[in-house]
Formats: structure tokens, sequence, C-alpha cells
């Protein structure tokens, strides 16, 4: 198996462990903070980013390549119509499902068999997107 | 377990305590970061979907460089997300298996537009949310507070209209 094979998979474990931690594969939870009454996700996103941004912007300056290989780039996306057009659909199917992508597949692992049915909505979300409007 | 708890309990803003958020958050973090640091991958997820999909649709959408060459790691991402969640529900979980009580008809619509519109954002919550803010992309913080913001709205609506 590559090398970064097993770097994803072992981050994903402790990526999936962190959603179900922090309430994220409950859609019920993710619906709670979109109604304001529970805020706690944004405390999540920050702790998660927070120490994502040490890892990108720090870290660099005092090692320079990655310890398996690779290189060290800031996740750039350039800005346009799409960002705005895909980012407030994606809001009205999160306020309806309470899913994201990594959140959906999380509420899988914890037992939410219904979650499956969102998934294989993502997939063909994904597909339409990309067939017809890529 | 209950450390952050004693002060904020008292507020409406976190009636289940801070604990969950700060440790969820705190993993999903050591993740992203450790991985980058090792591979110098972001680990993000919604490009899953169409990468993966790219096994199996010959379209030229899905042919492109930038998945076919990520679709592999990205499938044990997944993975890796599906069984981290399953194996702290079995182990150290107070809480058990969960099934929702949502009805399938919202996963069903919401995770089609979720699909479609993570895919012509480019990015979804951790995509924009975690990778894109910690690299300070200002495309990312566009993004965030747009689907924070109309989510909210879709909730607030649904209610409204008794769902």
């Amino acid at each position: 198996m590559k090398q970064q094979n097993i770097v994803l998979f072992v981050g994903g474990l402790i990526f999936g462990a962190g959603l179900a931690v922090g309430g994220m594969s409950k859609p019920e939870i993710v619906l709670s903070f979109l109604k304001l009454e529970d805020l706690g996700l944004i405390v999540l996103m920050g702790c998660a980013a927070g120490l994502d941004f040490i890892a990108i912007n720090i870290v660099p300056r005092f090692i320079k390549k990655p310890f398996l290989g690779g290189e060290f780039k800031p996740r750039e996306r350039k800005f346009g119509r799409n960002t705005m057009i895909g980012a407030i659909i994606f809001g009205v199917g999160w306020g309806v499902s309470g899913l994201c992508p990594g959140a959906a597949l999380s509420s899988l692992g914890v037992g939410n068999l219904p979650a499956l049915a969102g998934i294989g909505a993502i997939f063909l979300g994904a597909y339409i997107m990309g067939r017809w409007f890529g | 377990m209950k450390v952050f708890n004693h002060r904020f309990q008292r507020y409406i803003m976190f009636p289940l305590g801070l604990t969950p958020y700060v440790f969820g958050g705190i993993l999903i973090g050591i993740a992203v970061s450790s991985v980058y640091i090792l591979t110098g991958t972001h680990a993000t997820q919604s490009s899953f979907f169409t990468s993966t999909l790219s096994y199996f649709v010959k379209h030229p959408f899905f042919q492109r460089e930038p998945y076919q060459l990520t679709r592999e790691w990205r499938l044990y991402l997944a993975a890796g997300v599906i069984l981290g969640a399953f194996i702290y529900t079995i182990t150290i979980s107070p809480d058990g298996f969960w099934v929702s009580s949502i009805p399938v008809w919202r996963f069903v619509l919401g995770g089609f537009l979720v699909g479609f519109g993570t895919r012509l954002s480019r990015g979804c919550t951790s995509g924009h949310g975690i990778s894109g803010l910690a690299s300070l992309s200002v495309t990312s913080l566009y993004a965030v507070v747009t689907f924070i913001a109309v989510g909210i709205a879709t909730v607030y609506l649904l209610g409204v209209l008794g769902f």
C-alpha cells in the first residue's frame, strides 16, 4: 500500500472520530447549530482550522518539505460566480438535511443508516454538476 | 471530562457544553494538520464524490487530472472517516449508535443539493471551512460565510413552513 494512502486512511480515522466526538455525525446537532440553539460547531470548526493554520502557515517556516514527500502549498481556489452559487446551493442542502460531505460519511459510521440515502444523493448531485455544469 | 462546561453551560449558546466540540475540533485539527505536515495533502472531503465517480464515468469532466491523481487516497480517507466514527462509537462513545429521526426525503433532497453545491463551489465545510480558512483564502471565507448564512435562513424558513 502506498505511504500516502496509509497516512490518509489513518488521518481519516482520526477525522471521523473527531466528527463523531463533536456531534457533527448527528444531523440533529448540525440543525440545532443552524437554528442558532447551539453554537458549538463554530468552536469545533475554529479548533480544527486553528490547528491547520499552524500546519499550513507556521510549520513550513521550519521544515522545507513534508516528511514523506510532496510539497507545502496552501489551499487556494479562484473566486468566481460558481463559488457563491455553489455555496448558496450547498447552504440550502445543509439546512434541509443537516449533512455535509464528511459528516454524512461519519454519520454512517455512527450507525445512522438513513444517512446512506444522503450519501447516494450527494453522489447524484456531484454527478449532475460534473456532467452538465462542469 | 466536563472540564470546559462549568461556566459555559449556563449560557444558552452551548446547551451541551463545550467539551465535545473542543475535543472533536482538536481531533479533526490533528488529523488534517498531520496529514499536511507528512504529505502536503489537504485532507478535504467533497472531492471524494467526484473523484470516486471518475472510476465509472467516462465524461471528460470526471477524467480531469486532479481527480485521477487523488481518487485513490480520497477513497482511503473516506473509508477512514466512516471507520473512525464507527470505532469511536463501539468503544469509548457514551452515546452508542445513533439513528436520526429526520425524514429520509430531507436527506435525499438536501444531500443532492449538498453534492451539487459543494462541487460547484469547489469546497465544503472541510475544504472551505477548515483547509481554506487555514490557508487564509478569501474565496473560502466568502464561501463559508455564505453557506452558513444560507443554512441558517433555510432552517428558519423550513421552521416557518412547519417542518
